[in-house]
């Protein structure tokens, strides 16, 4: 009936929502780019709205950290539980308690006062390569190798740039001169990572018939990292797309109730 | 709008309790039959949708500070342990992190509605300036929620912020220095700040709620301002609050709800900063020092004035000036719809805010400095010259003569444009209820 009445005023809640969108959608791009970073977009099986991981890869990226990166970094918010819980890697939590027996853990006191190692348990935190951040820097020529557990959302674009890093090793360009023990790379910011290159092709055994390239592996152990980071994505997104169908209907609820309300007072 | 009470006790108690704390009255003629005008559009929503933003954000924190350390050693850890151990921890948290962005978001628009539609003027003044109140309130208490986490930026813009107040050295030697230091609780920032940036975060927001009883207390007086700016002149022109407002409220508010929950639960980092998944270092500093988003127009300001002093005063005269907006304007028109000269400094002021926003994440040199030096001086230009100015030289286009006048210009234009421009079948309705 007031059609054109109700065509404005839905257009002015429009403009609102639009503005509001608008308002927050300008604000996280806002953050400077480094330089000359090559960052390659990735397809991800946990992006979009339905995202989840793909379990046969966080296992396959949880084998390339432990054959390669836990030498030198340790991830210490995971636990030996978590490898075996519902919306990660999800392995038997019998291969979790092996892994987990397969480290040395501090505990104690004993009843004699003294300290003692015991093999570790699905309760415990994973154990770091180093026992501070000053052997960690002995050990690695200087530099310190940081915690990984966070590493997916502590740089911006996360994965992508965890994945061009990792496959980003080349030869330095002649007019470019490298500082000792450093590695051209060329998605690091300055392009001089002290890390030397991580991953091989054939480097790691695969059993489930995924070829052992340096892409592959990059690729499992990024969204390894991933899931470390955001354990609880499939859980978000899971109760998300309830709570988004809730509030839709809500919302359509109360804009028909609001619709009727008015026409018995409006005119 | 002072209205007689229609409020009648129902039983002996009500009765009794009336004669002693009349409280149901109080919430039956402020909250239901509350003489609301009946012109009210979309942008009147915010207000309590703000209220329902302060009401999430303060039951998220009260769960969160149950979890969490006030440690320079375990407060990022405990996060991550609210993230990954506590039952609903990670949707407790996001809500919490989102909803400090949220709230700014509607707070601003809140604001930009009251600008454009004059509702600062008398007789609403004291509204107004408990307004700005609230958002000095709101920006100390989301500071200081950001340096919880104690991550990088965390670190390092409480470092920033605090240290500004070192600029009073260039006032009396010594003195800038002294502030901060005590600020600090030592000579660095540490566990000492960290804990009282705690305890005062739990603090101020109770202070809001304060203020913002006084806030609806000073537009209970006058009552609400409306598109027009046309005061209400007789009962038709307005209807009770509930059910029209409370229905109409609640239909924007679901809406908000949907923008914030596809946030919390599809893009809960999008408006975080990487660098605070970073724990706090304070041997390395981050490339980029960016505040949050709602706070990039006043760091714009700040690093425009090459002087650090002045910089921090103009930092905060940037709200300062709004304190004394009601008498800065010289019209005595209210709405912007009225204003046609005002109506474009307007926008090419919220062109400037969100400019300035843009600015204050761009490195401070060449065009982004020269722009954000252009941007600051419009932002108080608008203020402090084109509000007195433009009320003395603008001609206002022709006003209804109320708000009745208004409904039916457009009712008239509404069936005009229905039926093709054939003449109307019947006369228009007179406004009745």
């Amino acid at each position: 009936m007031d059609s054109l009445d109700t065509l404005a005023r839905w257009r002015t809640a429009q403009i609102a929502g639009v503005l509001v969108i608008a308002l927050l959608a300008l604000a996280a791009p806002l953050r400077a780019a480094e330089d000359d970073q090559i960052i390659r977009k990735e397809a991800w099986s946990f992006t979009g709205p339905f995202g989840i991981y793909d379990r046969a890869q966080l296992q396959r990226g949880f084998l390339v950290y432990q054959e390669v990166c836990a030498s030198c970094h340790g991830m210490h918010y995971l636990h030996y539980r978590n490898l075996s819980e519902a919306g990660g890697p999800e392995f038997p939590e019998a291969a979790a308690k092996v892994v987990a027996a397969s480290v040395e853990v501090e505990d104690g006191p004993d009843d004699q006062g003294e300290m003692y190692m015991r093999p570790g348990r699905l309760s415990d935190a994973f154990v770091s390569p180093f026992q501070n951040d000053q052997e960690a820097r002995v050990a690695n020529n200087g530099a310190l190798p940081p915690d990984l557990s966070l590493m997916a959302k502590a740089r911006p674009d996360g994965v992508n740039y965890l994945y061009s890093m990792l496959t980003g090793y080349a030869d330095a360009p002649a007019d470019v001169s490298m500082a000792e023990g450093m590695y051209y790379n060329t998605a690091f910011a300055g392009h001089q990572i002290a890390m030397p290159p991580p991953l091989f092709d054939d480097s790691i055994e695969y059993t489930d018939g995924t070829p052992p390239t340096i892409d592959n592996y990059a690729k499992d152990v990024t969204a390894f990292m991933m899931w470390a980071a955001e354990p609880k994505l499939e859980e978000r997104h899971r109760v998300g797309f309830r709570v988004m169908i809730y509030l839709i209907i809500v919302a359509g609820l109360l804009y028909v109730a609001k619709r009727r309300v008015w026409s018995r007072g409006a005119h | 709008m002072a209205h007689k009470s229609n409020y009648v006790p129902q039983s002996a108690f009500e009765k009794w309790l009336d004669e002693r704390l009349p409280v149901v009255r109080l919430m039956k003629d402020q909250f239901i039959d509350f003489p609301t005008p009946r012109n009210l559009n979309y942008w009147w929503t915010f207000g309590g949708i703000l209220i329902f933003c302060l009401i999430a954000q303060m039951m998220t924190g009260i769960v969160l500070a149950m979890h969490y350390v006030a440690n320079e050693s375990m407060a990022f850890e405990s996060i991550e342990h609210i993230m990954r151990n506590v039952n609903w921890g990670w949707l407790i948290r996001y809500t919490h992190a989102v909803g400090a962005s949220m709230f700014f978001a509607a707070a601003y628009l809140h604001m930009f509605r009251g600008l454009y539609y004059g509702s600062y003027k008398a007789p609403r003044e004291i509204l107004w300036i408990l307004g700005v109140v609230i958002l000095l309130l709101m920006i100390a208490t989301s500071f200081m929620g950001y340096s919880l986490p104690w991550g990088q930026m965390s670190f390092w813009a409480v470092t920033v912020i605090t240290n500004l107040f070192s600029s009073f050295d260039s006032v009396i030697p010594g003195l800038g220095t002294r502030i901060v230091q005590w600020v600090w609780g030592g000579f660095s920032v540490g566990n000492p700040t960290l804990n009282r940036l705690f305890s005062l975060h739990y603090l101020l927001p109770f202070m809001i709620a304060g203020v913002v009883i006084l806030h609806i207390w000073a537009l209970h007086v006058p009552g609400n301002n409306n598109p027009t700016g046309i005061d209400v002149k007789r009962s038709s022109e307005a209807m009770p609050f509930h059910p029209y407002y409370t229905i109409k409220d609640g239909f924007a508010l679901a809406v908000f709800a949907i923008v914030f929950a596809a946030f919390v639960f599809y893009a809960p980092n999008y408006l975080g900063h990487s660098d605070n998944y970073i724990p706090a270092d304070p041997l390395v500093t981050p490339t980029h020092i960016v505040p949050e988003w709602y706070f990039l127009p006043f760091y714009a300001i700040l690093r425009a004035i090459p002087s650090k002093l002045f910089g921090v005063i103009a930092m905060f005269g940037a709200i300062m000036v709004l304190f004394v907006v009601p008498w800065l304007d010289s019209s005595p028109i209210r709405s912007l719809r009225y204003r046609p000269m005002l109506k474009l400094f307007f926008w090419a002021f919220v062109v400037t805010c969100v400019a300035l926003g843009y600015l204050g994440a761009m490195p401070p040199d060449g065009i982004y400095l020269l722009s954000a030096r252009l941007g600051t001086f419009y932002y108080f230009a608008f203020f402090l010259v084109v509000l007195p100015v433009v009320g003395r030289i603008e001609t206002p286009t022709q006003m209804p003569g109320s708000i009745t006048e208004d409904i039916m210009s457009k009712e008239r234009r509404r069936r005009a444009a229905l039926e093709g421009g054939a003449p109307a079948g019947a006369p228009a309705a007179p406004e009745k209820r």
